[in-house]
C-alpha cells in the first residue's frame, strides 16, 4: 500500500516485541514489571517499546515517578506517530535542501 | 472523551542554516522535494507539488499524466515568518473532503541570526480527523478487539 501508515505488522514481527505487547494487552506495565518477566534486559525492553510506540501500537504517560505503557486503543495516537514520521522525515530533507550551497543566479 | 492538547497535535522544529527569506522559500516553493516522495496519493507518479502562495490557495500534487490531486488548502500565507495551510488527508492517507475533519500545519519561521533561521512546525488538531479512524478503533481497539488484530497477524506468520 503507497500511504505513510505505521507497519504495526512488521513493528509486531519480533517475538520479544510480540511478547511485551501480549503482556500490556493485558496488563499496562513500566518497563521494570516487562523486564523482569521476560529474558532480555531493561534497555532491551526500552528500545522494544521504542519501536511499538512508533508503530502507534502502545502508549505511555508517567504515573507517580513510573511511566506506564499501555496498547493504543485510539486512532489519534497511531495518527500522531504517522505524522510524527512524516514531518521528522520532511525536516530533515528541508534541511538538507535549505542548507546546500546555493546555485548562481543566471 | 478528555485529550490533552498535545495529544492531538505533533510538534518538531528545526535550526537550519539560512537566512530567513530563503528559509521561507525553500520550504513553500520546493515543499515537492521536502515531502517524503512515499508519499503520493495520486496513482501515477507525481511531476510537481504546486504550493500556491497565497491565502486561499492550494498545495497539490500533478501526476505525470495530467492528473492532480489537492490536499490542502494555504490557510495564511505571510512570507517570510509564517504559513498556515490545511491537512485535507485522511487517517488512510485519502484526500478528505470534509474540511471539518481536517487537521492544520503551522509553520514558523524566526532568524536567530542573519544567517540562521528557527523553524518551528506544529501538526494540530488531529482530533477532527476523527471519522476516519473509527473503523480501525472500532475494530482492533476495544479490548476483545487486540486478541483479533493479533490472530490475523499470527495468520501471516
Amino acid at each position: 500500500m503507497a500511504n505513510g501508515f505505521a507497519d504495526p505488522w512488521a513493528a509486531l514481527g519480533d517475538g520479544t516485541r510480540r511478547a511485551i505487547f501480549e503482556r500490556l494487552a493485558a496488563r499496562p506495565s513500566a518497563v521494570g514489571e516487562l523486564a523482569e518477566g521476560l529474558p532480555v534486559s531493561r534497555p532491551a525492553v526500552s528500545q522494544h517499546l521504542k519501536v511499538l510506540k512508533q508503530a502507534g501500537l502502545v502508549v505511555d504517560e508517567p504515573v507517580g515517578s513510573r511511566r506506564i505503557y499501555r496498547v493504543s486503543t485510539d486512532g489519534v495516537g497511531r495518527l500522531r506517530a504517522d505524522l510524527d514520521r512524516f514531518w521528522s522525515s520532511a525536516l530533515a530533507a528541508y534541511q538538507t535542501l535549505v542548507e546546500a550551497p546555493t546555485k548562481e543566479v543566471t | 472523551m478528555t485529550m490533552q492538547a498535545q495529544d492531538t497535535s505533533v510538534r518538531h522544529e528545526v535550526v537550519v542554516q539560512a537566512p530567513l527569506e530563503r528559509a521561507f522559500a525553500v520550504f513553500t516553493e520546493d515543499f515537492g522535494r521536502i515531502k517524503p516522495p512515499e508519499h503520493n496519493l495520486l496513482g501515477v507518479d507525481i511531476a510537481e507539488t504546486v504550493f500556491e502562495p497565497r491565502a486561499g490557495g492550494h498545495i497539490y500534487d500533478r501526476g505525470i499524466d495530467g492528473s492532480e490531486c489537492r490536499w490542502a488548502r494555504v490557510l495564511a500565507y505571510e512570507p517570510p515568518h509564517r504559513v498556515v495551510f490545511s491537512w485535507d488527508i485522511s487517517p488512510q492517507w485519502q484526500v478528505e473532503a470534509d474540511p471539518e475533519k481536517a487537521s492544520e500545519v503551522e509553520v514558523r519561521f524566526t532568524a536567530e541570526t542573519d544567517e540562521r533561521t528557527r523553524v518551528e512546525l506544529e501538526h494540530r488538531n488531529l482530533d477532527r480527523h476523527g471519522g476516519g479512524w473509527e473503523a480501525v478503533r472500532d475494530g482492533v481497539g476495544s479490548e476483545g478487539g487486540w486478541p483479533l488484530y493479533l490472530g490475523r497477524y499470527a495468520n501471516l506468520l
